[in-house]
Protein backbone atom coordinates (compact mmCIF):
# COMPACT_ATOMS: atom_id res chain seq x y z
CA UNK A 1 0.00 0.00 0.00
CA UNK A 2 1.83 3.21 1.46
CA UNK A 3 5.00 1.63 2.40
CA UNK A 4 7.01 2.82 0.19
CA UNK A 5 6.52 6.39 0.71
CA UNK A 6 6.57 5.61 5.00
CA UNK A 7 9.44 7.64 6.28
CA UNK A 8 11.12 6.21 9.90
CA UNK A 9 13.21 8.39 11.43
CA UNK A 10 16.05 7.31 12.84
CA UNK A 11 17.20 6.87 16.49
CA UNK A 12 19.68 9.05 16.54
CA UNK A 13 17.29 11.70 14.94
CA UNK A 14 15.42 11.76 17.93
CA UNK A 15 18.32 12.04 20.05
CA UNK A 16 19.39 14.89 18.91
CA UNK A 17 15.81 16.86 18.70
CA UNK A 18 15.89 15.82 22.97
CA UNK A 19 19.22 17.56 23.22
CA UNK A 20 17.91 20.42 21.48
CA UNK A 21 14.72 20.81 23.56
CA UNK A 22 17.20 20.12 26.89
CA UNK A 23 19.39 22.66 25.90
CA UNK A 24 16.67 25.08 25.07
CA UNK A 25 14.73 24.75 27.98
CA UNK A 26 17.71 25.44 30.12
CA UNK A 27 18.31 28.65 27.88
CA UNK A 28 14.69 29.45 29.25
CA UNK A 29 15.76 28.83 32.87
CA UNK A 30 18.63 30.90 32.29
CA UNK A 31 17.00 34.21 31.18
CA UNK A 32 14.56 33.83 33.94
CA UNK A 33 18.15 33.99 36.15
CA UNK A 34 19.50 36.79 34.80
CA UNK A 35 16.59 38.47 35.04
CA UNK A 36 16.14 40.79 32.13
CA UNK A 37 13.01 42.48 33.01
CA UNK A 38 9.82 42.67 30.61
CA UNK A 39 12.49 41.02 27.94
CA UNK A 40 12.56 37.73 29.58
CA UNK A 41 8.52 37.20 28.47
CA UNK A 42 9.62 37.69 24.94
CA UNK A 43 12.41 35.66 25.17
CA UNK A 44 10.54 32.80 26.76
CA UNK A 45 8.25 32.67 24.49
CA UNK A 46 10.51 32.44 21.56
CA UNK A 47 12.55 29.90 22.63
CA UNK A 48 9.08 28.00 23.32
CA UNK A 49 7.83 28.78 20.08
CA UNK A 50 11.03 27.41 18.83
CA UNK A 51 10.68 24.48 21.28
CA UNK A 52 7.11 23.35 19.93
CA UNK A 53 7.92 23.48 16.26
CA UNK A 54 10.74 21.13 16.66
CA UNK A 55 8.34 18.44 18.40
CA UNK A 56 5.90 19.22 16.34
CA UNK A 57 8.05 18.88 13.01
CA UNK A 58 10.05 15.66 14.23
CA UNK A 59 8.07 14.35 17.41
CA UNK A 60 4.49 14.58 16.03
CA UNK A 61 6.84 13.62 12.07
CA UNK A 62 4.64 17.07 10.45
CA UNK A 63 8.07 17.90 8.07
CA UNK A 64 7.51 14.04 6.71
CA UNK A 65 3.88 13.84 6.70
CA UNK A 66 1.36 15.32 4.00
CA UNK A 67 0.93 18.18 2.54
CA UNK A 68 -3.04 18.52 3.82
CA UNK A 69 -1.22 17.75 7.43
CA UNK A 70 0.87 20.79 7.52
CA UNK A 71 -1.38 22.96 5.73
CA UNK A 72 -4.18 22.20 8.72
CA UNK A 73 -1.61 22.71 11.47
CA UNK A 74 -0.69 25.95 10.05
CA UNK A 75 -4.00 27.01 9.82
CA UNK A 76 -4.22 26.41 13.24
CA UNK A 77 -1.69 27.81 14.16
CA UNK A 78 -3.12 31.56 12.20
CA UNK A 79 -5.98 31.18 13.78
CA UNK A 80 -4.58 31.18 17.14
CA UNK A 81 -2.41 33.81 16.52
CA UNK A 82 -5.27 36.24 14.72
CA UNK A 83 -7.73 35.24 18.17
CA UNK A 84 -4.47 36.52 20.10
CA UNK A 85 -4.04 39.85 17.75
CA UNK A 86 -7.56 40.73 17.91
CA UNK A 87 -8.06 40.28 21.38
CA UNK A 88 -5.01 42.61 22.46
CA UNK A 89 -6.17 45.11 19.67
CA UNK A 90 -9.25 45.32 21.68
CA UNK A 91 -8.05 45.07 24.91
CA UNK A 92 -5.12 47.93 24.61
CA UNK A 93 -7.21 50.39 22.55
CA UNK A 94 -10.35 50.35 24.32
CA UNK B 1 -1.15 -6.52 -3.37
CA UNK B 2 -4.41 -8.60 -2.33
CA UNK B 3 -2.19 -11.89 -2.38
CA UNK B 4 0.63 -10.45 -0.30
CA UNK B 5 -2.06 -9.17 2.53
CA UNK B 6 -4.44 -12.00 2.08
CA UNK B 7 -4.16 -13.49 5.72
CA UNK B 8 -3.70 -9.83 7.02
CA UNK B 9 -5.90 -7.87 4.85
CA UNK B 10 -8.59 -5.32 6.34
CA UNK B 11 -10.32 -2.57 5.53
CA UNK B 12 -8.36 0.61 7.30
CA UNK B 13 -7.36 4.39 6.42
CA UNK B 14 -4.24 5.20 7.86
CA UNK B 15 -4.55 8.52 6.00
CA UNK B 16 -7.78 9.11 7.58
CA UNK B 17 -7.55 7.94 11.11
CA UNK B 18 -4.06 10.40 11.48
CA UNK B 19 -6.14 13.51 10.27
CA UNK B 20 -9.23 12.45 12.50
CA UNK B 21 -6.48 12.62 15.09
CA UNK B 22 -5.36 15.98 13.98
CA UNK B 23 -8.19 17.70 13.92
CA UNK B 24 -9.01 16.30 17.40
CA UNK B 25 -5.64 17.74 18.69
CA UNK B 26 -6.53 21.25 16.54
CA UNK B 27 -9.58 21.29 19.05
CA UNK B 28 -7.67 20.89 22.15
CA UNK B 29 -5.36 23.34 21.17
CA UNK B 30 -7.82 25.86 20.40
CA UNK B 31 -9.52 24.64 23.92
CA UNK B 32 -6.10 25.52 25.37
CA UNK B 33 -5.62 28.19 23.23
CA UNK B 34 -8.54 30.11 24.94
CA UNK B 35 -7.25 30.13 28.79
CA UNK B 36 -3.83 31.27 27.06
CA UNK B 37 -5.68 34.02 25.99
CA UNK B 38 -7.10 34.43 29.31
CA UNK B 39 -4.10 34.28 31.09
CA UNK B 40 -2.40 36.85 28.18
CA UNK B 41 -4.93 39.74 28.78
CA UNK B 42 -5.20 39.28 33.12
CA UNK B 43 -1.27 39.44 33.03
CA UNK B 44 -1.38 42.05 31.11
CA UNK B 45 -3.62 43.95 33.67
CA UNK B 46 -2.19 42.72 36.60
CA UNK B 47 1.92 42.64 35.68
CA UNK B 48 2.75 42.89 39.82
CA UNK B 49 -0.02 40.65 40.84
CA UNK B 50 1.33 37.46 38.57
CA UNK B 51 4.78 37.84 39.09
CA UNK B 52 4.35 37.96 43.16
CA UNK B 53 2.21 35.17 43.37
CA UNK B 54 4.19 33.48 41.05
CA UNK B 55 6.87 33.41 43.71
CA UNK B 56 5.04 30.95 45.04
CA UNK B 57 5.58 28.13 42.36
CA UNK B 58 8.49 25.83 43.04
CA UNK B 59 10.62 26.47 39.63
CA UNK B 60 13.20 23.03 40.35
CA UNK B 61 9.67 20.62 40.61
CA UNK B 62 8.26 22.71 36.94
CA UNK B 63 11.63 22.28 35.94
CA UNK B 64 11.77 18.10 36.72
CA UNK B 65 7.99 17.65 35.11
CA UNK B 66 9.51 19.52 32.10
CA UNK B 67 12.36 17.16 31.71
CA UNK B 68 10.52 14.21 32.33
CA UNK B 69 8.20 15.22 29.64
CA UNK B 70 10.43 16.23 27.26
CA UNK B 71 12.11 12.54 27.76
CA UNK B 72 8.84 11.01 27.66
CA UNK B 73 8.08 12.83 24.51
CA UNK B 74 11.40 11.17 22.65
CA UNK B 75 10.38 7.65 24.09
CA UNK B 76 6.80 7.16 22.79
CA UNK B 77 8.38 8.98 19.05
CA UNK B 78 11.25 5.91 19.42
CA UNK B 79 8.91 3.48 19.70
CA UNK B 80 7.42 4.06 16.69
CA UNK B 81 10.67 4.34 14.53
CA UNK B 82 11.35 0.24 17.02
CA UNK B 83 8.03 -0.67 16.08
CA UNK B 84 8.74 0.10 11.79
CA UNK B 85 12.24 -1.60 12.20
CA UNK B 86 10.37 -4.47 14.08
CA UNK B 87 11.69 -4.26 17.34
CA UNK B 88 9.19 -5.45 19.38
CA UNK B 89 10.75 -5.65 22.93
CA UNK B 90 12.22 -2.30 22.61
CA UNK B 91 9.54 -0.84 21.87
CA UNK B 92 7.61 -2.08 24.30
CA UNK B 93 10.52 -1.00 26.92
CA UNK B 94 9.97 2.82 25.32
CA UNK B 95 6.29 2.74 26.10
CA UNK B 96 6.85 1.38 29.62
CA UNK B 97 9.46 3.94 30.15
CA UNK B 98 7.22 7.11 28.87
CA UNK B 99 4.19 5.42 31.29
CA UNK B 100 6.67 5.61 33.83
CA UNK B 101 7.50 8.86 33.10
CA UNK B 102 4.48 10.03 32.80
CA UNK B 103 3.47 9.00 36.25
CA UNK B 104 6.20 10.59 37.80
CA UNK B 105 4.75 13.55 36.24
CA UNK B 106 1.61 13.15 38.66
CA UNK B 107 3.59 12.19 41.40
CA UNK B 108 5.24 15.32 41.81
CA UNK B 109 2.30 17.08 40.83
CA UNK B 110 0.41 15.12 43.34
CA UNK B 111 3.11 16.46 45.86
CA UNK B 112 3.15 20.46 44.28
CA UNK B 113 -0.61 20.69 44.64
CA UNK B 114 -0.99 19.07 48.03
CA UNK B 115 1.77 22.01 49.07
CA UNK B 116 -0.43 24.37 48.14
CA UNK B 117 -3.27 23.12 49.16
CA UNK B 118 -1.24 22.89 52.85
CA UNK B 119 -0.15 26.38 52.43
CA UNK B 120 -4.19 27.47 52.03
CA UNK B 121 -3.04 28.20 48.63
CA UNK B 122 -6.09 26.99 46.67
CA UNK B 123 -9.25 28.80 44.29
CA UNK B 124 -11.36 30.41 46.91
CA UNK B 125 -9.64 29.25 50.15
CA UNK B 126 -9.59 31.84 53.14
CA UNK B 127 -6.28 33.40 52.49
CA UNK B 128 -6.09 33.93 48.39
CA UNK B 129 -9.88 35.54 49.12
CA UNK B 130 -8.02 38.32 50.78
CA UNK B 131 -5.11 38.60 48.48
CA UNK B 132 -5.46 41.17 45.14
CA UNK B 133 -7.70 40.49 42.14
CA UNK B 134 -4.49 39.68 39.93
CA UNK B 135 -3.02 37.05 42.89
CA UNK B 136 -6.56 35.11 42.82
CA UNK B 137 -6.79 35.10 38.85
CA UNK B 138 -3.00 33.54 38.84
CA UNK B 139 -3.83 30.54 41.23
CA UNK B 140 -6.83 30.16 39.15
CA UNK B 141 -5.67 29.50 36.37
CA UNK B 142 -2.35 27.76 37.96
CA UNK B 143 -4.87 25.09 39.23
CA UNK B 144 -7.29 25.10 36.21
CA UNK B 145 -4.48 25.00 33.63
CA UNK B 146 -1.94 22.89 34.90
CA UNK B 147 -5.03 20.43 36.63
CA UNK B 148 -6.65 20.39 33.15
CA UNK B 149 -3.05 19.36 31.72
CA UNK B 150 -3.05 16.81 34.45
CA UNK B 151 -6.00 14.98 33.08
CA UNK B 152 -4.75 15.15 29.76
CA UNK B 153 -1.83 13.20 30.81
CA UNK B 154 -4.02 10.80 32.71
CA UNK B 155 -5.73 10.06 29.32
CA UNK B 156 -2.64 10.09 27.59
CA UNK B 157 -1.12 6.98 30.15
CA UNK B 158 -4.83 5.14 29.44
CA UNK B 159 -3.65 5.23 25.70
CA UNK B 160 -0.05 4.55 25.94
CA UNK B 161 -1.30 1.26 28.05
CA UNK B 162 -3.74 0.75 25.27
CA UNK B 163 -1.19 0.33 22.53
CA UNK B 164 1.16 -1.14 24.92
CA UNK B 165 -1.34 -4.29 24.97
CA UNK B 166 -1.54 -3.93 21.21
CA UNK B 167 1.94 -3.52 20.25
CA UNK B 168 2.17 -7.14 23.23
CA UNK B 169 -0.62 -8.81 21.35
CA UNK B 170 0.94 -8.16 17.44
CA UNK B 171 -1.73 -5.96 16.46
CA UNK B 172 0.41 -3.29 15.98
CA UNK B 173 3.39 -4.64 14.12
CA UNK B 174 5.63 -2.91 11.38
CA UNK B 175 2.81 -3.05 8.73
CA UNK B 176 0.14 -1.58 10.92
CA UNK B 177 1.32 1.36 13.74
CA UNK B 178 -1.33 4.01 12.91
CA UNK B 179 -3.12 3.64 16.76
CA UNK B 180 0.84 3.62 18.07
CA UNK B 181 1.34 7.17 15.91
CA UNK B 182 -2.27 8.42 16.99
CA UNK B 183 -1.23 7.53 20.72
CA UNK B 184 2.30 9.17 20.26
CA UNK B 185 0.52 12.58 18.77
CA UNK B 186 -1.84 12.96 21.77
CA UNK B 187 1.28 12.41 23.76
CA UNK B 188 3.32 15.39 22.22
CA UNK B 189 0.80 17.33 22.26
CA UNK B 190 0.42 17.17 26.48
CA UNK B 191 4.03 17.98 25.93
CA UNK B 192 3.56 20.77 23.17
CA UNK B 193 1.16 22.31 26.04
CA UNK B 194 3.49 22.22 28.89
CA UNK B 195 6.38 23.14 26.60
CA UNK B 196 4.58 27.05 27.16
CA UNK B 197 2.92 26.68 30.63
CA UNK B 198 5.97 26.01 32.22
CA UNK B 199 7.69 29.03 31.34
CA UNK B 200 4.25 30.98 31.78
CA UNK B 201 3.32 29.95 35.31
CA UNK B 202 6.86 29.11 36.77
CA UNK B 203 9.76 31.57 35.31
CA UNK B 204 7.91 34.67 35.63
CA UNK B 205 9.10 35.90 39.01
Amino acid sequence: MQHGKTHITSYRTHGIILVLLLFLTTITITVTWLDVGRLSVGVAMFVACIKASLVLLYFMHLKFDELIFKIFAGMVILLLAIVFVITFFDYLFR
Amino acid sequence: MEQNHSTTHEHRDDTGSKLGMWIFIFTELLLFGGLFLVYAVFRAKYFEDFHIAAHQLNVFIGAVNTLLLLISSMTIAMSITAIQKNHKKFALLLLSITFFLAFIFLVNKYFEWGLKIHHHLYPGSDLVLTLTHGEIMFFGLYFFMTGLHAIHIIVGMTLIGYVMVQVKNDRINSGNFQHLENAGLYWHLVDLIWIFLFPLLYLIT
